[in-house]
Formats: structure tokens, sequence, C-alpha cells
């Protein structure tokens, strides 16, 4: 084990694949000579020469399209895209190509491509640097979708995702990236597509934090606990493609609540979706409505006080708890 | 108005009789194809777009025989032709149009959407100036990997005012990448023409500002438009940077089946008739002596049966099973971790990738597979859709 932040635990998992596989290359805007935008490919031009790390200019849908092109033909593409919102100027090459090119071609060719962007609130980079855009992949067949939330999902899920054979459209969080946890040296550790981790095992509400909100889920948990005696189970789905599901319906039949926490907008919203799919398959074990607590619905403002009431905190998720047991 | 190139330099030395006539009897089979499959819609067989590539064989077959087998070809929705150049049975694309198993794409894409990998055919695509940053994408991988193979890219005029154009030349010029780009000028951007959409109209001029170099090529001449693309090809291969070659066509028929037609006149449509890229060669093959008469009507014949027997074969060819229907949704291990994909049609929610193994027992309520089948089954031939009617003027 060695303690890691996040970020540096992503350039763990870039430097070791690489150096695994051959077909492994990286592109993106500035992540070469200047390092990254948010350093996490830091180091990596030099290691291994331009041709495997290549600076690419300002042309996302292109360089996304060329991921997709180079991953049909044999290489394992990392595209690196500055910011979430900058994904938007490549959703054609990202759902009408990657994710349609293996099914609408009979399973002829695959496209083992990797996305990799930042996403999050808290930096005043205003409203078109700040957003949450999982659902709008996660809304999509055919793509995989991560949302590491530790240093060790980030790296074993890195790794998982340039492995697997399908395009993975792989999350970051910008606050995130600053963040330390152990993880494991072991270069072969990748984790599996699909497993939830329970961050914190309770019997009375289930919690569900996706991204960064895993962790303000944990701590809203620990107030739960100290302060209104309320065992939270808190899980991180780390994966919301393929989605583990079954983990979070056996955590709600046992505690009969749940509570789904999101940094995004709420319409149409990785929340809506999973209240959605926990009613239709245990409404019969739910105590109280499937509470969700999410970003607001809004462009996200510069101001410092508004963005920080613009995406959640713990305790508007202790509020969302609580609510689920009113009646009581 | 658009015109004709001035006649195709007469000089041009023609190839080995084998191969001319090789050329002359690809061209037949595709415009055969393709007459037959504009039949095909007219009688509801063939579903969705259907855009035909007839009076742009010579663009298809000269370009696509300058390759070699390991290059790669990347072509757009019009591609029914480029599949067949490289290789892929007329069984296999009429199949695909017809939406069978036996399809080139299993019936997944359609007339937009042909493939084969085998034949390095790699796709037609449906969104206009999508393909051009994978062929970029392809030719870097060709590149990366040290081998000397070439991508050529095919796309409309219409496609040349598409941001991924500019973002492409550039990047592929910076980069120095493998790859050929063909615009297929045939005039129109569906029904805008060529001076109506594009404030240059020269486009072979189009990448200079990126650092691609143009060529032009008379596309209604199957030996002009190969030799111009073989010089492109070798640039790329060898000095490895790009070009583009603006291939001047034209289209005899609609941009798709349900075109009326009113961008046009029908005297334009004449004037380029003239120079029918069939006619042209088979006449030059005659009055050279590579060819007889009755030889040349044999050809015809002979891409006439081949089709009739594409037709047959995609009519015997099965509907996808239902519950295929998740089949290629994704790339899964043997141990299917969490849900990939939520099948909400029935009221039970299931994993999309138990579909097979469920046998398609929770088949939607409401009949509509079996509805859609019964409505392609063969005797029902004949009912013609009211928007596939307005093209059959022609």
């Amino acid at each position: 084990m060695a303690v890691l932040r996040y970020r540096e635990a992503l350039n763990a998992a870039l430097r070791e694949e690489m150096a695994r596989d051959e077909n492994v290359m990286l592109m993106g805007e500035d992540i070469g000579v200047f390092n990254g935008a948010f350093k996490v490919t830091a180091g990596l031009l030099e290691e291994f020469g331009e041709k495997r790390v290549r600076d690419t200019p300002i042309s996302e849908n292109t360089i996304v399209g060329m991921g997709v092109g180079a991953a049909m033909t044999g290489l394992r593409p990392v595209v690196e895209l500055m910011t979430i919102n900058f994904s938007l100027l490549a959703m054609d090459q990202i759902v009408n190509h990657a994710a349609a090119i293996h099914y609408m071609f009979g399973g002829q060719v695959k496209v083992p491509l990797v996305v990799r962007m930042p996403q999050g609130a808290g930096h005043q980079l205003g409203p078109t640097h700040s957003h949450s855009f999982e659902a709008l992949f996660l809304h999509v067949p055919g793509l995989l979708v991560a949302v590491p939330t530790t240093a060790a999902d980030a790296k074993g899920l890195l790794k998982a995702a340039i492995r697997d054979d399908n395009p993975v459209v792989f999350i970051e969080h910008e606050y995130l990236y600053g963040q330390r946890g152990d993880v494991p040296d072991d270069d072969d550790c990748t984790l599996r597509f699909g497993e939830a981790a329970i961050r914190r095992e309770g019997g009375d509400v289930t919690i569900v934090g996706i991204s960064r909100m895993a962790l303000t889920s944990q701590r809203a948990a620990t107030v739960l606990a100290e302060e209104h005696e309320i065992e939270a189970e808190v899980i991180d789905p780390r994966t919301l493609r393929p989605l583990d599901l079954d983990k979070i319906l056996a955590s709600v039949r046992k505690t009969n609540r749940c509570v789904i926490v999101e940094e995004g907008w709420p319409h149409g919203g990785v929340g809506a979706n999973l209240a959605a799919l926990v009613q239709e398959q245990a409404f019969d074990d739910l105590d109280a409505p499937v509470m969700r607590v999410t970003g607001a619905d809004v462009p996200m403002p510069y101001s410092k006080p508004l963005e920080q009431i613009a995406f959640p905190h713990e305790p508007q998720v202790v509020d969302a708890v609580l609510a689920t047991f009113r009646d009581l | 108005m658009a015109k004709p190139l001035a006649d195709p330099p007469a000089e041009a030395k023609l190839p080995q009789p084998d191969v001319a006539r090789e050329w002359l009897a690809t061209m037949v089979l595709i415009r055969r194809f393709e007459e037959r499959a504009g039949e095909m819609y007219a009688k509801a067989k063939v579903g969705g777009f259907l855009h035909l590539s007839i009076g742009e064989e010579a663009t298809i077959v000269g370009s696509a025989r300058a390759l070699r087998d390991d290059d790669y070809l990347i072509s757009t929705y019009r591609s029914h032709g480029h599949a067949i150049v490289r290789g892929t049975s007329p069984d296999a694309v009429m199949a695909e149009l017809f939406g069978r198993v036996d399809g080139c794409s299993k019936g997944r894409g359609g007339s937009m959407h042909m493939f084969d990998l085998s034949r390095r055919f790699m796709g037609g695509y449906g969104i206009v100036g999508g393909n051009l940053p994978i062929a970029a994408g392809m030719a870097l991988a060709s590149d990366y990997r040290g081998l000397d193979e070439v991508t050529l890219c095919q796309f409309g005029d219409g496609a040349s005012n598409q941001g991924t154009f500019g973002e492409t030349m550039n990047l592929a010029a910076l980069w120095r990448l493998p790859v050929v780009f063909m615009v297929t000028n045939n005039q129109f951007g569906m029904g805008t023409s060529l001076e109506r959409h594009s404030a240059v109209t020269d486009l072979q001029r189009k990448g200079e500002g990126f650092g691609v170099p143009g060529m032009r090529c008379d596309g209604m001449d199957v030996l002009d438009t190969h030799t111009v693309t073989c010089e492109a090809l070798r640039i790329a291969r060898e000095e490895r940077r790009p070009v583009l070659v603006e291939a001047v066509t034209y289209r005899f028929r609609g941009h798709s089946m349900a075109d009326p037609e009113e961008y046009r006149t029908k005297d334009q449509v004449e004037e380029w008739r003239k120079r029918d890229p069939i006619e042209v060669f088979g006449d030059r093959l005659v009055a050279e002596g590579v060819l007889e008469e009755d030889e040349r009507l044999r050809i015809d014949a002979q891409a006439v049966q081949r089709v009739d027997a594409a037709v047959a074969f995609a009519d015997a060819s099965e509907h996808p099973a239902p519950d295929s229907l998740y089949d290629d949704v994704y790339v899964l291990g043997e141990q299917v971790q969490g849900w990939y994909s939520v099948d909400e049609r029935t009221p039970t929610p299931h994993r999309g990738e138990d579909e097979r193994a469920m046998g398609g027992a929770r088949l939607p309520a409401g009949g509509a597979y079996e509805q859609a089948v019964e409505q392609a089954a063969p005797e029902s031939a004949g009912d013609k859709p009211a928007d596939a009617a307005q093209d059959e003027a022609d």
C-alpha cells in the first residue's frame, strides 16, 4: 500500500498500463509538455515520448473520433478532455459513433477507447466549466461509465477501463484530485466494473452517493449516527454502467429506506433513474418514498455563496434521511 | 450551374484488358445492384432511407481499385457500392438492406451502415462528417504501428462544411498521417447546390489552409479517378502526408428515395447523363478493341443475374431473432457483473444481457415483431409506400 493523491493514482494507472501494453497511448489538450491541466499525466511524455503521449489541438470531437478510429484498428487510446463541459463538443463521436459502432456493425469491430474527463463544482469556474454530466453518459447504451471516488478506485477502475473492450466514459472529479488514500502497489490490481463499494454498513437507511457525493454521504452518515442514532449504509456504485443494482436492492431490502445523492441536475438525473429502478423492484420493501438530493436545477453560478448552495452538502443529506423517518 | 468537367484526358492509357473489363463489370454490378435496391425500396422490402450512388460508380471503382488489400476504405451513408467494390458479397449487402441476419451488419445498420472488417471496408456512417476523425484515427493506428497501410476516406461535398473537416485536416497534416481524403463532389449537399452551400466551390483547395494539398480528378472517368487516387495514395504512403482529392461527379438519382428533386433541372441531369461513367468507359473499351459488344452485353446480363441472386438470398434470409435484440450492445466477458442494460419493455425489468438466456420469453405485448415479419413476407411485395413513390418518376 502507498498513500497517493487521487491524481497520482490515476497517473500510476496510466503509467502501468502503458508499460504493460504498447498499444495504450494518450491524446489530449496540454497533456504532454504542460503535464495536463490537472497534472494527471505529469511526467508521462518524458517517460514514454511523443509517439505515445500526444498533445492535441483544441478539437474535442475530432480527437475523440480519432480515438474511435484508432481503437477500431487495434490501439487502446486514452483521450483526456479538459473538463466534462468540453465533452459536449464531442457528443457526436461519443454517442453516434463510439457507443454505436460495435452494435451497428453487427459486432464485427470493438471500440476499446477510454475518454477521461473531470467534473464538479466548487472552484468558481462558472456555468461552462463546473457541471456534472454523468447522467448524460449513463443514458447511452454502448457506453460504460465510471465515477471513481477514492484514490484506490481511481487507479483500479482506470486500469480496468483501459483493458476493457468497450468504450468507457471515465468521469473524474476536480475536487477529488487532491484527496489522499491508500492505493495498492500491485501492477495487476484492477477493479471490476459493476461492483459497488459499501463504504459504511448500517441497517436503518441506504444512502447511494455518486462520485464526490459518496464522500459527502459518508460524512452525513457520521452525523446521523452521532446526532440521530440512525445507522446509514453508504453505497458508492463506482460505475453507473454496469450498475451494481443487486447490491443496492439488497441494501434497500435490509434498511427499507433509500436516499440518492448526486451533484448533477435533478431532471433525468442518476437519482431519478435509480429511484425508478428501486421502486419497481423493491416497492414492497420501502417504508418511505425514495428521496433524492441533487444539485440545483440551474447553470452553475460563479458567485461563491451561490455556487456553494447549488451543490449538495452533508446537512442536506441528513435532512433527506430524516425526512424518510418523518412518519414514524 | 454545376457542369461536368471538360472531356477526360483522352491520352490516359487503359490498364490491362482483364483489369479494364473487371472495372467495367464492377461498375455495372454496382449500377444494377442499386437499381434493384431502388425497386426493392419501392416494394417496401427495404426500409428507412436509401441513398443511391447511381452516376458515381467511376468514383467508387476508380478510387477503390487504387487501394491495396491492407489499406482501409471508409465511406458515408451512400456506400452500397463501396462494400461491393471491396469484395463484400452482393448477397450480404442486399440482406443488410432487407434487415436480415445475413446482412453484412447483421441487420443492425441498414443502408447507411454497411461494414466488412475482413475486407477492410470500415463502414458507412450516417452522420455527415462523422467518418473524418475516425479515418484519421485509423491512419494514426497504422502509423503508430509502423505499417505502410493508407486509409482512404470518402465523404460528400456537404461534409466539407462540417467542423470535423477542418479539425481533421489540421490534425492529419500536423501529425503527417497516411490518409487520403476524397471529397465526392456530386454537386449537392442533399438538395442544396454546391455554390449555395460552400463559399469556396473549388473543393480541392479547402484543405490548403490546414496544410493539406489538393488534387482533382474527373469522378465520371474511372481511369482518371484511378490515376489521381494512385498518386494521392503514393504521397500518403511514401511521403507521410495527407492529400485531399476532389472527385467531380454527379448523382443521377435523388439524394434519397424520398426526393422530389425540385432543386435541379431535368436539363442538368440530362447533360450529366451524357457522361454516364459506365457508357463512356464501355464505349471506349469497345472502340479500342478491348471488349466485344456481345461481351459487354454478357457483363450486363451477369450483373443482373448476380443481383437477382442477391435479392433471392436476402428474401430467404431470416429476420434477426427477437432475443438477439441486446446482442453486441456490449462486449461482455464470461462473468457479467452488474446491469449493463436495463430492459423496461415488460412489467418485469431485467438485464438486457440476459435476453438471450431468457429465450425471448418476455417479448413485449402487442405482437409488433410478428406484424413486422409478416409485412416483409414475399407475398406482400408490391405494396408501395406513399413516400417512396415520389422518386420513381426519375
